[in-house]
């Protein structure tokens, strides 16, 4: 899960990690009245939408006065951010960031991730702040230094300091810089972080060590153990469909094209997508209802895919295991009954309880396109689409 | 000969009075898993399917030999009962539950360092060595026991693996699922070192998904030190960047794990990867008989 740069600043303050200080907005006077009480020369507003590369595409700007807040604020609210994270359709600015500027004196680069080599968490660092750390490891990989941490102890002051000194953070600030990577460790484990990205990490002109962009992303796992972490999630900022899928723990992704996928499992649901756009078609989303699903969980997610517009067929791809054939059978029954089928309907059911399955789909009067195989069903559904 | 399991396994279920558990108890022992022993917490005492249940792992190994554990426990509670089978100094514990958290992992991961027990999974469908013993939650009866290795990170696409190459006449010495998340207990590369040194296993297929490195890793391993002929399939070919496509493990971040990168290195160390998922069974026949092991590998 996603949060805004501003919640992510809040989360950082709270364990001790030095943010600049500022509000969120929601209206010009709103963003007027946060640079009143920040009292700065210099206001940065910053446009808030869960994508990178904000500042490229014109969503930061500088103010050098409340009546430059207010114009800066008027202009970025409502409007429609293209960057390079957010796909060509943009993102409406419906937040803003109001925050002091600061005397950047050098950026730097700081992230925790999961290594997935070592099943550690990994810190990353390097003096190349500002610029994404995929182009820093393509153009200079010896300036990334990584530290692998030890769970038993947590991310060390050694570590740390080998890391501030290793990326030349001025020796004054070196411990300021060892309290903030701790900070972000205890943040990351405390919170279930998945990525916890700091770039760029500024030194200041007064001294200080400050995180002035934040990038953080959560386990969708240990959601159900981060209470005030849900509290953050920004609906406006997902897909209406799959926000619909979460509520029935259903993993639900859009994709652009025109054949609704049901299918258990997540590598039979992406395999599913790949035989479809083998034979010529386009899935329109991708759907694992997963194991435990029961009937009702099934007929929601039907129904979550009969709601897009741009779904011309459906394709039903079942291998049982955990999952029951009958309980997909029943839950795909249930919801043509609740919203009708007005689609082209291919099914192909194999594994646990098959012949319960299709005894089920054979008793409806649903008009169903029965499938032998993957690759005959993806080439039905794809013919019957068009 | 077969790997990890084999007729002479005693299997303990953990969580086994929950209703998945129940379900799946019963599918084993149908096929004719040994099952000696459940554990359900406060539960001692007690018989689920004429199978004594036990407070913990520790007394429901003193009592009934159990060496290898299949855990049904909720996320939350999952990443304790994979330490408690450490501790119990179990052969194998095989995780079924998906949803843990990585945070949890990382720690059951580092515990586990010099420890006796294998894991297996989390988010994993279980192993199987047909006709001999199956845990998890597969379908037993698409398998047939031959002499082909499975190993893959997806349940349901074992399952289309297994079915392909069972309605071909192949058998299967053992299948595996290593799972789908990001931190995970048997790996790649530790389930085809296994094959290699099972005198009854002629070949593999090895399936994979999109995200991570694992692949590209036993690709190398293969060409370096795999004596038998190598099939793979990777999932996730026209998944978007930066989505999690379902399994926690499969997300293609910062152009790292595409499906393209991964059937590049794989071809490159001599694998052959099946176009299409449809396809991995006619792919490996296709290379047994080039190899000449056609014939041994028919089973039926």
């Amino acid at each position: 899960m996603n949060i805004h740069e501003y919640q992510g600043k809040e989360l950082l303050r709270k364990y001790g990690v030095s943010v600049p200080r500022g509000y969120v907005a929601f209206t010009p006077k709103e963003a007027v009245e946060a640079a009143k009480e920040l009292g700065s020369a210099v206001t940065v507003v910053k446009a808030q939408i869960h994508a990178g590369g904000r500042g490229k595409a014109g969503g930061v700007k500088i103010a050098k006065s409340l009546d430059e807040v207010r114009t800066y604020a008027k202009e970025l609210l409502g409007k429609t951010l293209v960057t390079h994270q957010t796909g060509p359709e943009g993102k409406e600015i419906k937040r803003l960031l109001i925050e002091e500027g600061c005397d950047i004196k050098k950026e730097y680069y700081v992230g925790l991730v999961l290594d997935r080599a070592t099943s550690r968490i990994t810190l990353m660092a390097s003096e190349e702040g500002g610029t994404e750390i995929e182009e820093v490891a393509e153009a200079t990989p010896e300036k990334i230094f990584r530290e692998t941490i030890d769970p038993v102890v947590g991310l060390t002051a050694f570590q740390a300091r080998r890391i501030a000194f290793n990326i030349n953070i001025p020796k004054e600030l070196v411990n300021k810089a060892v309290r903030f990577m701790l900070g972000l460790y205890k943040m990351f484990v405390e919170k279930d972080c998945s990525i916890a990205e700091i770039n760029p990490l500024v030194t200041t002109g007064d001294g200080n060590v400050m995180a002035l962009d934040a990038k953080l992303n959560f386990d969708a796992n240990a959601l159900y153990r981060q209470k005030d972490v849900m509290e953050f999630r920004d609906l406006d900022e997902e897909d209406s469909k799959e926000i619909e899928a979460s509520k029935y723990d259903l993993s639900y992704i859009s994709l652009d094209g025109n054949i609704g996928c049901m299918v258990n499992g997540a590598g039979l649901a992406m395999a599913t997508m790949d035989i479809i756009k083998h034979y010529g078609g386009d899935p329109a989303n991708f759907l694992d209802v997963g194991g435990g699903a029961t009937a009702e969980k099934v007929t929601e997610a039907f129904k979550i895919i009969l709601s897009d517009e741009n779904v011309k067929g459906i394709f039903v791809n079942i291998f049982g295991g955990i999952m029951k054939c009958d309980i997909i059978a029943e839950g795909v029954v249930e919801a043509a009954k609740q919203v009708g089928l007005k689609v082209p309907l291919v099914v192909r059911l194999e594994g646990t309880n098959v012949e319960l399955g299709k005894k089920i789909l054979n008793e409806s009067d649903l008009d169903i396109v029965a499938a032998g195989t993957m690759a005959d069903g993806a080439q039905k559904i794809v013919e019957l689409v068009g | 000969m077969s790997v990890f399991i084999d007729k002479n396994t005693k299997v303990l279920v953990q969580g086994i009075t929950g209703s998945t558990a129940l379900f799946h108890t019963k599918q084993m022992l149908e096929y004719g898993t040994q099952i000696v022993a459940g554990v359900t917490p406060g539960k001692g005492g007690s018989e689920v399917e004429g199978v004594p249940v036990f407070n913990t792992v520790e007394e429901a190994v003193k009592a009934t030999g159990a060496n290898v554990s299949v855990i049904y426990v909720p996320a939350p509670f999952a990443a304790d009962a994979i330490l408690e089978c450490v501790d119990a100094e179990l052969d194998m514990a095989i995780c079924i539950t998906e949803h843990i958290p990585v945070v949890d992992m990382v720690k059951v991961k580092r515990y586990m360092e010099g420890k006796k027990t294998r894991l297996v999974g989390p988010n994993c469908p279980g192993v199987i060595t047909p006709d001999e013993c199956k845990i998890g939650i597969m379908p037993g009866y698409i398998h047939t026991k031959g002499h082909v290795g499975v190993v893959s990170r997806s349940g349901t696409l074992t399952y289309e693996a297994v079915h392909q190459l069972s309605q071909e006449g192949i058998g299967q010495s053992t299948a595996v699922g290593i799972g789908g998340d990001p931190v995970n207990g048997t790996n790649f590369i530790d389930t085809l070192e296994a094959f290699n040194n099972d005198p009854d296993t002629e070949a593999v297929i090895m399936i994979g998904e999109i995200g991570g490195t694992a692949e590209e890793e036993a690709a190398e391993w293969v060409k370096a030190n795999m004596t038998k002929p190598v099939v793979g399939f990777i999932g996730g070919a026209t998944a978007p960047p930066g989505k999690r496509m379902g399994h926690a493990g499969a997300i293609i971040s910062g152009g790292k794990g595409t499906a393209e990168e991964k059937i590049r290195i794989m071809n490159e160390c001599g694998i052959a990867v099946a176009e299409t998922p449809s396809v991995m069974g006619e792919t490996l026949i296709k290379v047994l008989k080039e190899k000449g092991l056609y014939d041994k590998c028919k089973t039926h």
